[in-house]
């Protein structure tokens, strides 16, 4: 028998392939096994896909051989991994057993290698039929999913969608890594978590969606922050890396691990409204490090919470990964090794960059690399290995009041201003009534009609009590940094046209406000 | 004696902040003794539309770390960096990486 070129091959062109196996799993398990033997050594000679150097390392050749042995063990395994499947509630309680098992010993002990194996069965025919029928995939790539591992660093906004994806495509392992847990804020791109999960660990939260999806996957979930002392150990059970993490050290420990494990890297990351994706250490290409040799300044990064951003744009960006972690783990490979996409959710707009090549000089992947073992990627970056938000420390204690206080005197009807200088949009939010609200960046940009209207308002607070005393300012914003940076500009405005002002910032901002003296005040 | 530049210069990945939130700048280079290179245009820049906290930008006489500087869609590495003679027309795009998820 024989068959065209791959190029014009496929199930349909491939008639010899095609007819020569159909009829044989319906004649049962043991035809399905010869003959599942007898089409892979067919698909060799028709010339299908060969294993590049930098896909995941199998024995093809063993596939045979081994499938007794390791049906075996995949049972065992499934069975292990998939305790708590038979209803949502179990689950749950199950997961949160396992989970205080798990914290006390770390990450768990080596996984098994997934099993070699040489065919479908006749509910993962139909079940994947319309991925199969694709003569870029097939039977071949199909197999070559069931056998490969993904591990997911970050079960968020890019996460969610990704693992969805590769469960769905019926990948055989995924490690879903998060250390945070399910909050309400998150739900409106954390696809995978719904309501009910609010609370729960975002790693157990995931594998017990995707569980549903597809009992078929191994689902590994590692509640936990990727570390330096760990990761190494991780990134090597595992075949592919796709990074979904929301902070700047993460993304460098995840790329250091994977060039020194080897392992090719799908990264992902949204903000606002535009994405990013490239994909990193494969097949020659660049390292995240090549790119990016030095960290951007703390202060240039926003985040999530601070920046906003929408759950189609990350969930484009997480489908995307997910399409390039099939094609790698599939046998088509990635197009996009020396390439980053970029998204512009607001002009529709992608882009596709060419990148440098890998550097030579490179820290961690060049030909006389310093970065020989994991790092303190926290120091190195300046910020936590978190996306949540910092607490800047820019003014003496002095200078700053407790919400309670605030409270206090508002309650004393002591005459003050309250300054909110959150950006517009945020204002429109939620804001405190009696608040003046002035943005940051206009006091910055030391806006005249903006520092007129403070003044007049000052003017009017003043006529209410004894011009000598100093009437205090105190400024809020949403969770105490931009008002500290508010209060250094007050402060170093003209005497001669203020008059006297003492302006104080407003500790932990109006979320503090909502969280220690009104409960009813809006978060976000 | 150079001849005028014009250039399109976009903003993106949150770079366009510093520019009052406009991604795309079409920009002309007056005359100069001196051939336009990407040194020269990031002076340029910091004089002409920059008008805070250039550290958020620049850092020495290059962009800070966590920015990508691409020449006509390509990474600007593989066209000479800061040395890149300008021609007219080029797309130079400043984009700050984006790290959320």
């Amino acid at each position: 028998r024989g068959c065209g070129p791959r190029s014009a091959g496929g199930s349909a062109s491939c008639a010899g392939c095609a007819s020569g196996w159909r009829p044989s799993w319906r004649g049962g398990d043991t035809a399905e096994q010869e003959e599942d033997g007898e089409r892979e050594r067919d698909e060799a000679a028709c010339g299908a896909r060969q294993p590049s150097a930098a896909e995941p390392a199998r024995g093809d050749a063993g596939d045979a051989e081994d499938e007794d042995g390791a049906r075996g063990l995949r049972e065992r395994l499934a069975a292990e991994l998939a305790r708590g499947d038979s209803g949502d509630a179990d689950e749950e309680d199950e997961d949160d057993d396992e989970e205080e098992e798990e914290g006390s010993l770390g990450f768990p002990a080596e996984l098994p290698p997934l099993p070699a194996r040489s065919a479908l069965s006749a509910a993962e025919i139909l079940r994947y039929s319309r991925q199969l029928v694709l003569p870029e995939l097939g039977v071949r790539g199909q197999l070559r999913l069931a056998r490969s591992s993904v591990l997911v660093v970050g079960c968020g906004g890019l996460g969610c969608p990704l693992a969805q994806y590769l469960a769905a495509a019926g990948v055989g392992r995924l490690g879903l890594v998060d250390h945070d847990v399910v909050e309400t804020s998150n739900l409106q791109r954390q696809v995978l978590h719904g309501e009910a999960r609010r609370g729960r660990p975002k790693a157990r939260s995931a594998a017990a969606a995707l569980r549903r999806l597809n009992s078929a996957v191994q689902y590994v979930p590692y509640r936990g922050a990727l570390r330096p002392r760990s990761a190494l150990r991780l990134v090597r059970q595992y075949d592919i890396v796709a990074d979904c993490s929301d902070n700047v050290p993460t993304r460098y420990l995840v790329s250091d691990a994977c060039v020194l494990a080897g392992k090719p890297l799908v990264s992902g990351s949204a903000l606002r409204l535009e994405g990013q994706l490239a994909v990193y250490n494969y097949r020659g290409g660049p390292c995240y490090r090549c790119l990016f040799p030095r960290p951007p300044p703390p202060d240039t990064v926003t985040n999530c919470a601070d920046g906003g951003v929408l759950g189609a744009v990350t969930g484009i960006i997480g489908c995307l990964q997910a399409l390039e972690v099939l094609k790698i783990a599939s046998g088509m490979g990635s197009s996009l090794s020396g390439y980053m996409l970029m998204f512009d959710a607001l002009e529709g707009r992608f882009r596709n960059i060419k990148l440098r090549p890998r550097k030579a000089d490179c820290a961690v992947c060049g030909d006389s690399p310093s970065v020989t073992c994991l790092q303190d990627y926290e120091a190195f970056c300046g910020s936590c290995a978190t996306d949540k938000c910092r607490a800047l420390q820019l003014l003496p204690g002095a200078d700053r009041v407790s919400v309670q206080q605030y409270k206090a005197l508002l309650d004393a009807r002591v005459p003050h201003v309250l300054l909110d200088v959150r950006p517009p949009v945020e204002a429109e939010i939620c804001r405190l009534p009696h608040a003046l609200h002035i943005p940051l960046r206009s006091l910055q940009d030391r806006d005249q009609e903006s520092l007129q209207r403070l003044q007049n308002r000052i003017g009017e607070e003043k006529q209410r009590t004894d011009d000598q005393t100093p009437l205090p300012v105190y400024v809020v914003c949403k969770l105490g940094n931009d008002s500290q940076k508010a209060v250094k500009i007050l402060q170093e405005l003209p005497a001669e046209e203020f008059g006297s002002v003492v302006a104080k910032d407003i500790k932990g901002g109006l979320m503090a406000w909502a969280t220690k003296i009104d409960s009813t005040f809006p978060q976000y | 004696m150079a001849a005028p530049v014009s250039l399109q210069v976009e903003f993106g990945g949150g770079a366009e902040l510093l520019f009052d939130g406009v991604k795309k700048h079409q920009v002309t280079l007056p005359c100069q003794p001196e051939p336009w290179d990407i040194r020269n245009l990031l002076k340029w820049i910091k004089q002409n539309m920059l008008k805070e906290r250039p550290e958020l930008f620049l850092q020495g006489e290059s962009v800070r770390p966590g920015i990508l500087v691409l020449i006509n869609e390509a990474d600007w590495e593989l066209m000479g960096e800061l040395d890149y003679k300008l021609q007219d027309q080029d797309n130079v795009l400043f984009i700050s990486t984006l790290h959320g998820g």
